[in-house]
């Protein structure tokens, strides 16, 4: 009667119940996530979603649960998980139901979680990987949307207390086929799915935060036989690295636990992960499944997407960032660094393609000032690219003067410094600043003229040919000129002088 | 006349012409209150100060020419199980003492914005479930009619306010035949609308797929007048439907020529009382003269409508009452408790009666692995074919006719140990429930002394057509006048 999904009391397993199991075996690996939706509101009704506030401030009756409150759902949370469905190959459907997950515990305001259950709104799609050159798919099996639950918080008097402004935040859960055979694989799923929900747009999916956490069940399957070890869920994940090391830890300690015959440490379970330890805990043993006595939401209508506003959705699914980054590679002649790099967030990728548009010159040189200079002034301003004050135009033009020489490398990281900070435009502080490159024979030839006067010794160098000492020279020259001389000519016209 | 012997169309006349005030009105409704509730007790909290402001309210408006709905100055009373921003809501439990919502129930809202004085909360069975009002954690509401004998429930409060003069309107909700049974046992209409034409925002959830409020009042007239107020669709609930709200008290015009009533065979067959089917004959006779074509119709998947609810009801209710748990609002327990789990087995152990902890542990088992297919599912199934037998029944009827209840009123405590026969009393209205389709009860006769309710049903949406014929019936018949002495 109270609630079902409680822990059960360990049993041990009798010895007629215990299996040898045959060597070798390979991981079986499945991963559950959860990635909070940026939506305004919340799933159910119209409190904001705002992070920080005070605590039981972003509350009403809906998500506190009071008696006789109903569930309206939110729209955009229901297009965000389309959207998603789109971008990893899911079908939608074109009816599904909401479902009640039923548990009692103190963070969840009605003791029962608005889910889904049996008919998820997307499902049956797939993920292409590159995990180290080897081409990997995992199939996903399904993307569905529920609410989130409150959180508590334990005092050191004993008592506890609870917090509902996270209660009815949209969640979205992703769950894959046990398809991944390696942590490294897991690892890069968890990075390209958080690429690609940030590019799509649906959430800020870091793990560090609690916006995006996930859950690995791990055993290991004897791919011939069929036979495999009982399922571990691994917990408490806070970070991709995290999920990384407790799969790794995982199958060797389930390896281990089979080479060394020791099958009382193999039964379905769940673990936490123990970061600072570097282990997998147990937590609880699962004799059987939890009950949550699922069953349609019946405050909720059947949820029927309309076909046009789906097939919408899914033809402004944007190029993702795995095809983004082959494309950087072959259309920019990009390495596959700089590609990787600039498509880690949408915003640079298209900040990156629209400077190119508009600068006559190789893409590469763009990638180097973009994720140089331009990233560490963003940086020390703790800015995005999309709150830069230099627009793509005015990079691009800064790029050109330094292509026309025009300015040197040099002057220009300056040029930009000061654009950076005012806004105005390189040519406008290359002209008012006087920065121009000095490309002038005449202009040069007397400052030359008295670096050679002044500078017998290292003269005497270049002309017994020890060629080093013509850097020097050129060095006093662009000391002189503030460094605007154009450093090549300098170069050429000492050589001439001096041979 | 006395001004609490009106009905609320005859206040409303005299409401508009400034023949009384509604400040008026509402302090006779509190002296026949002060003068009878204490024999009926049908109230579980009364509201005169706020009643009485919005009396006055009223009067202001009218003073400065607005011309306010007709039903403005016509006091309602409301069941307890619908919340009412700063006034205790309870539900009839004790697990509920002294819970008072932050907010208006939408039913509520539109009450008060319709100018409607609000007189008090009504008592029901706990979280409405039940059948005499017996079940409430505070009171036994008494019939009317003889004070040793149930009100019928869930709403036997505000059935028994109604009957009484203790109220011209009630809100009351309907799960099962919580409107329509105890108007029938208390000699008054009620009408139980289609699913989603009524907002549930507000409403306390007993079953969510089966919940509506509804209107109990004198006459059919004063139950489409309410409708006029409560009907429509909600944002707040999302199982409210947008579908064109007509003007109820328009569509009745007492012409039913011609229209076609079929008789559900196996609501008037077994277990209903010879002399209550005796009555509701005669009533159907009197539709015949009036025009009506009547014949009788066979729906044999009637017959599983019990079994079917007890565990469709108690399943959603499981789970809707989950939430009461002594840890945000509501009774706590006082006892020691080890962990959390100690404190809601012992806060809903002690705030829930018999029979709602009896309704969640069925609701528990049918939604347990294992047995959701066999009894959830199968219930589920079984449902629809319910639903089709009403669809082929309303191919060829505009409406269908049976007793509303199998009985007349019974004794106080009289089934209290027979938890089978208490269900019983509701064999004639649960079917209209999983069908999801309107019905009305109204008097048509006496049993025993007691009042015996005809239940009316109609198409989905329907609600203009079915009242239309219990307004017909009352224009040729004066059942409804009726009173019983107190
Ligand atoms: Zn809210």
């Amino acid at each position: 009667m109270y609630g079902l999904a409680f822990p059960k009391c360990p049993l041990p397993i009798p010895n007629s119940r215990r299996k040898v199991i045959q060597m070798p075996m390979e991981p079986m690996i499945g991963l559950e996530v959860h990635a909070q939706l940026n939506t305004e509101s919340k799933m159910f009704c119209s409190c904001s979603t705002k992070f920080g506030a005070e605590p039981n401030s972003n509350v009403c009756p809906t998500c506190l649960g009071l008696p006789g409150s109903l569930p309206v759902p939110n729209r955009r949370a229901v297009e965000y998980v389309i959207r998603t469905g789109a971008a990893l190959n899911c079908q939608t459907a074109a009816r599904c139901r909401f479902a009640r997950k039923n548990y009692f515990y103190p963070d969840l305001a009605k003791n029962f979680q608005i889910s889904q259950y049996d008919e998820p709104l997307t499902h049956d799609g797939y993920i292409d990987l590159d995990v180290d050159g080897e081409q990997v798919r995992i199939r996903i099996r399904r993307a569905h949307l529920e609410e989130d639950t409150g959180k508590n918080i334990h005092l050191a008097t004993g008592s506890s207390l609870v917090e509902y402004n996270r209660s009815g935040i949209p969640l979205m859960e992703i769950v894959t086929e046990p398809d991944f055979t390696t942590a490294e694989q897991c690892r890069e799923y968890l990075t390209q799915l958080r690429l690609i929900l940030r590019c799509i747009g649906v959430s800020n999916a870091n793990m560090e935060e609690g916006a995006m956490r996930a859950e690995p069940t791990v055993n290991l399957v004897d791919r011939e036989t069929g036979e495999a070890t009982p399922k571990v869920e691994i917990k408490n994940l806070n970070s991709i690295r995290a999920v990384y090391q407790a799969v790794s830890y995982e199958i060797e300690r389930q390896r281990r636990a089979v080479a060394e015959g020791r099958e009382d440490e193999l039964f379905q379970q769940t673990r936490r992960w123990d970061e600072d330890k570097g282990v997998t805990v147990l937590m609880r043993r699962k004799e059987t499944s939890d009950d949550y006595m699922y069953f349609p939401e019946p405050d909720l209508v059947p949820l029927e997407p309309e076909p046009e506003w789906v097939e919408e959705i899914y033809a402004s699914c944007p190029e993702l960032p795995a095809e983004r980054r082959e494309r950087f590679c072959t259309e920019y002649d990009l390495p596959r660094y700089d590609a990787e790099v600039l498509t880690e967030s949408r915003q640079l990728a298209d900040y990156f393609e629209e400077t190119c548009k508009r600068f006559e010159g190789s893409a590469k040189m763009v990638s180097n000032w973009l994720m140089g200079d331009v990233m560490s002034l963003l940086n020390e301003a703790g800015i995005t690219i999309d709150q830069s004050p230099i627009s793509c135009e005015m990079l691009a033009e800064l790029l050109r003067l330094i292509k026309e020489d025009v300015i040197s490398g040099k002057i220009a990281k300056d040029v930009l410094a000061t654009m950076f900070e005012t806004g105005r435009s390189a040519a406008e502080i290359v002209e008012e600043e006087g920065l121009e490159q000095i490309s002038d024979t005449g202009a040069l030839e007397s400052v030359i003229d008295e670096v050679i006067e002044e500078n017998p010794g290292p003269v005497e160098d270049v002309r017994a040919g020890k060629d080093k000492a013509i850097g020097f020279l050129v060095g006093q020259v662009m000391r002189k000129t503030q460094g605007q001389a154009n450093p090549q000519m300098v170069n050429e016209m000492l050589r001439e002088k001096l041979t | 006349m006395k001004l609490y012997e009106l009905t609320a169309y005859e206040l409303s006349e005299r409401l508009t012409s400034g023949e009384v005030s509604a400040a008026e009105v509402t302090e006779a409704y509190f002296e026949r209150i002060e003068s009878v509730e204490e024999k009926v007790a049908a109230y579980l909290e009364l509201t005169q100060d706020v009643a009485m402001e919005q009396a006055r309210q009223v009067d202001d408006w009218r003073a400065g020419g607005e011309q306010p709905g007709p039903l403005a100055g016509v006091p309602v009373a409301i069941k307890d199980v619908l919340c009412t921003r700063g006034i205790r809501t309870t539900c009839g439990s004790k697990m509920l003492k002294g819970f008072r919502p932050p907010y208006d129930a939408t039913t509520v809202r539109r009450c008060r914005d319709a100018g409607m004085p609000m007189l008090g909360k009504t008592n029901m069975d706990e979280f409405a479930m039940g059948s005499s009002t017996e079940n409430s954690a505070y009171k036994v509401t008494r019939n009317p009619w003889d004070l040793d004998r149930v009100p019928g429930g869930s709403s036997g409060g505000s059935a028994a306010a109604v009957a009484a003069g203790m109220a011209p309107i009630a809100l009351g909700s309907d799960t099962g035949g919580s409107i329509r049974q105890p108007a029938a046992l208390c000699g008054i209409s009620g009408l139980k609308p289609t699913y989603g034409r009524v907002s549930r925002y507000g409403l306390v959830a007993y079953a969510s797929s089966l919940d509506q409020v509804g209107p109990l009042a004198r006459d059919v007239r004063d139950c489409a007048l309410a409708m006029n107020v409560l009907a429509g669709r909600d944002q707040y609930d999302a199982t409210s439907a947008d579908v064109d709200v007509p003007d109820y008290v328009a569509a009745l015009t007492g012409d039913v020529e011609g229209l076609r009533a079929g008789v559900p065979k196996e609501l008037m067959g077994e277990g209903i009382d010879p002399a209550v089917r005796t009555t509701i004959e005669a009533a159907i006779g009197q539709f015949e003269e009036l025009g009506m074509a009547i014949e009788e119709v066979e729906m044999p998947n009637l017959d599983h409508s019990l079994p079917v609810y007890y565990v469709i009801a108690p399943a959603e209710a499981a789970s809707n009452l989950a939430r009461y748990d002594g840890v945000r609002y509501g009774h706590r327990t006082e006892e020691d408790v080890s962990d959390v789990y100690d404190l809601f087995a012992k806060t809903r152990g002690e705030g829930f009666g018999p029979e709602v902890r009896l309704r969640i542990m069925l609701g528990t088992f049918a939604l347990s692995a294992g047995y959701y297919d066999a009894y959830y599912l199968k219930a589920q199934k079984v449902r629809t074919l319910i639903k089709q037998d009403f669809d082929a029944a309303f191919e060829d009827h505009d409406v269908l006719l049976c007793p509303t209840s199998p009985t007349v009123a019974f004794g106080i405590g009289e089934k209290a140990d027979d938890p089978l026969q208490m269900k019983l009393a509701h064999v004639c209205t649960i079917p209209v429930n999983l069908a999801g389709i309107p019905a009305l009860s109204i008097p048509c006769g006496m049993v025993d002394a007691m009042p015996v309710g005809l239940q009316i049903m109609g198409r989905p949406f329907e609600e203009a057509t079915i009242m239309r014929v219990g307004d017909a019936y009352q224009r040729a018949t004066d059942y409804h006048r009726q009173r019983p002495e107190l």
